[in-house]
């Protein structure tokens, strides 16, 4: 199978502290693989380290855009790498909160279209047709994910699972091939979680969109992903199938500690 | 309530043990004695409970109706938000100036201003115009962007002294100075923004400002090309066609172009806030890693903002130049800055509205209260505490502009890059809902 993500030997250091030591981890075309690990592993630095609000200090993040040839994108910022086709979520949500639902997503596009400020005063051929295609996409995602009815209100106001969804249709918005979530079910009900299972799913069947996600959550873990990735002091522990990850003695270790 | 009027009388008792050596004390210098005024204290004394007295009773109601707010907590995600009545009214008002018959009466009396009323007037109103066209674009980076600039006056300076050393130098005429005034202060919004793209908040705040009094001094101090302190006189008001007017007809005809300026800038920085560009200026402001997660180059974004604002800035400079034939350093102080975020803060952050609200009431309000003499900055700043501590969002906060959606029945059309399949049993579990 075709890869989307390889990370090299990726290691990243914050001052004497190694965040991240020795990190392989690749991502094949239309795989779900979840990143799970005790608290502090560097899940999400790892995260950073691939989406670009870090720069690895050692070890090279290589991408693989479909249509495009290997890029490594060490060094770059992180709308070029969003850009290529990569999109991430956060952890704690970060949602333009003053903005409506609807505005949110179409942000999301904006790295789609390529029209200037000259185009959008004058209102010219491609601004429209662009801002067309946005609002369309932008309607099509937040019905995919239930949020059309409050589309024109704030983000702010949203309650919780749904500001969560809503991060995800934004990165979805950007139009990816590999979808970063960091914690998608955290703060969400048994049921709520049910519903995120089905819908990133769907988005991995119909979009064919990898997905890369950290999660806490065991079941939805267990449930979903085809592989997992477990982390632990920075280092990566083990690396398989939710069956081999549920029987592998060092992870156990690592989460309930040793005798 | 007791607990209130006890507070007011502490209040009122603190204030005058605090103003008593000023106001109570007078000291005779002929006589060599003290009298005691008790009289004034008094006032001050009973003026202080009452004011205190009333500052607590809105005080008090603002903070009930945040409560109720906070307790409807989820709910008004789909209901309305409980309003107060003046709130409500704010909102019809909104909602008016949405409608065309009053914008179309609102310009029918723009144009029929100067031949209603004196020179005099019509000079107030280019004024205002002028602080509407500066507010909209400083709107545009302090509102839009979030990028809290105190040093925007400069390019008010910068626009102004282009147009006066073109033509003081080489005889360039108002038309021509107009666009050149523009690009120039953009630039120099550029040429600030590029140091200043690592810095938020508070240090952005400092460092604009330190560019206004550089900016300033300079031109204060720079006396052969410059004319320093003494300033630039003798510029010409704008000609039309080499026809001859005098002051009032110039005057008449300054402030149609003032007139038409700011249509225009108000068009198309309704136009830039909902476009790409002004989606990413919004981005910016709420969460400025998430919007560069987003795919957003917030270096371009930022340069983009200054640039936009900046150019405003300078046409109304040449405006300013042109109005006063004269320009010297002591018209462009801290004050022009800080007047203008004031327009934009009362306003309401990224209100194109609110800005115009604000400026009416900041600029006009104390040109037609000059018989409160020196009162009137006083009756300026209480205006600007009173609407800081009872309306800190502005005056018209919700600006957002309701993108229209395609209304669509369940389960219908396909959309394109999807298949089929996805689209029709995703769309109508969400249309059900």
């Amino acid at each position: 199978m075709k890869i989307v993500l390889q990370a090299d030997k990726i290691g990243k250091n914050f001052g004497g502290l190694r965040a991240l030591d020795n990190i392989d981890l690749k991502i094949h075309e239309g795989e779900i693989v979840a990143l799970i690990g005790p608290n502090g592993a560097g899940k999400t630095t790892l995260f950073n380290c691939i989406t670009g609000m870090h720069e690895p200090t050692d070890g090279k993040v290589n991408v693989f855009p479909p249509g495009q040839s290997k890029t490594c994108v060490n060094g770059f910022k992180p709308n070029k790498i969003t850009e290529l086709g990569l999109a991430r979520t956060f952890q704690n949500i970060r949602l333009f909160n003053k903005m409506t639902v609807l505005e949110n997503v179409m942000v999301g596009c904006h790295c789609r279209n390529s029209n200037t400020f000259l185009e959008a005063i004058v209102r010219g051929p491609r601004f429209k047709r662009e801002e067309k295609q946005t609002l369309e996409n932008s309607q099509y995602l937040l019905e995919t994910f239930g949020l059309i009815d409050f589309a024109h209100h704030l983000a702010e106001n949203l309650p919780y699972a749904n500001q969560r969804r809503l991060e995800i249709a934004r990165a979805l918005a950007t139009d990816p091939f590999l979808l970063l979530l960091d914690e998608p079910a955290a703060g969400m009900n048994p049921n709520e979680t049910n519903a995120l299972d089905q819908l990133i799913l769907k988005i991995r069947n119909e979009k064919k969109i990898s997905i890369l996600l950290i999660e806490h959550d065991m079941k939805l873990v267990m449930r979903i992903s085809d592989r997992i990735f477990v982390m632990n002091q920075g280092k990566n522990i083990a690396d398989g199938s939710p069956q081999e990850i549920r029987n592998n003695e060092t992870v156990i270790h690592a989460y309930l500690g040793t005798e | 309530m007791i607990s209130e009027i006890r507070k007011s009388i502490i209040a009122a008792i603190w204030f005058s043990v605090l103003s008593f050596p000023l106001v109570a004390l007078k000291v005779d210098y002929l006589e060599k004695s003290i009298h005691l005024r008790w009289d004034n204290l008094a006032i001050i004394a009973v003026g202080t409970f009452f004011i205190s007295y009333v500052w607590r009773y809105f005080l008090q109601r603002v903070e009930k109706s945040r409560q109720e707010e906070v307790s409807g907590g989820i709910e008004k995600v789909s209901s309305a938000k409980t309003e107060t009545s003046a709130q409500k009214i704010l909102t019809r008002l909104v909602s008016l100036s949405h409608s065309k018959p009053l914008i179309a009466i609102l310009l029918v009396m723009i144009i029929a201003f100067p031949f209603a009323s004196s020179t005099y007037q019509t000079s107030i109103i280019i004024s205002t115009m002028m602080y509407i066209v500066l507010g909209l674009g400083l709107n545009i980076v302090v509102g839009m962007a979030g990028l809290l600039d105190l040093g925007y006056g400069a390019f008010y300076l910068i626009g102004a002294y282009t147009y006066a050393l073109l033509n003081f130098n080489y005889g360039i005429g108002f038309w021509m100075s107009l666009p050149i005034a523009g690009m120039l202060a953009a630039t120099f919004g550029v040429v600030l923004g590029i140091p200043v793209l690592r810095l938020r908040g508070d240090y952005l705040a400092i460092v604009t400002l330190g560019f206004h009094e550089i900016v300033r001094l300079v031109v204060e101090n720079w006396d052969e090309v410059l004319h320093g302190p003494s300033g630039i006189p003798n510029i010409p008001k704008p000609g039309l066609f080499g026809f001859e007017m005098g002051f009032n007809g110039s005057t008449t005809y300054l402030y149609y172009i003032t007139a038409v300026i700011m249509v225009i800038a108000i068009l198309v920085i309704r136009r830039l806030n909902i476009s790409r560009v002004g989606r990413a200026w919004m981005a910016l402001r709420e969460d400025e890693v998430a919007c560069q997660a987003m795919g957003i180059d917030t270096t371009k974004t930022k340069l983009t903002a200054f640039a936009l604002g900046a150019f405003w800035a300078g046409i109304v400079g040449v405006l300013f130049a042109a109005k006063s034939s004269f320009v010297n350093p002591a018209s462009f102080t801290f004050f022009e800055s800080a007047m203008i975020l004031s327009i934009v803060v009362l306003g309401g952050v990224g209100s194109i509205r609110g800005v115009i609200l604000a400026t009416l009431i900041l600029i006009l309000l104390p040109e037609y209260m000059r018989f409160l003499k020196e009162y009137r900055i006083l009756l300026f700043g209480a205006i600007m505490v009173i609407m800081m501590v009872f309306r800190p969002q502005g005056l018209i906060s919700d600006a957002h502009h309701e993108y229209e959606l395609t209304p669509r029945p369940a389960g219908d059309g396909i959309r394109p890059g999807m298949s089929p399949e996805f689209n029709s049993t995703t769309g109508s579990s969400s249309n059900n809902q």
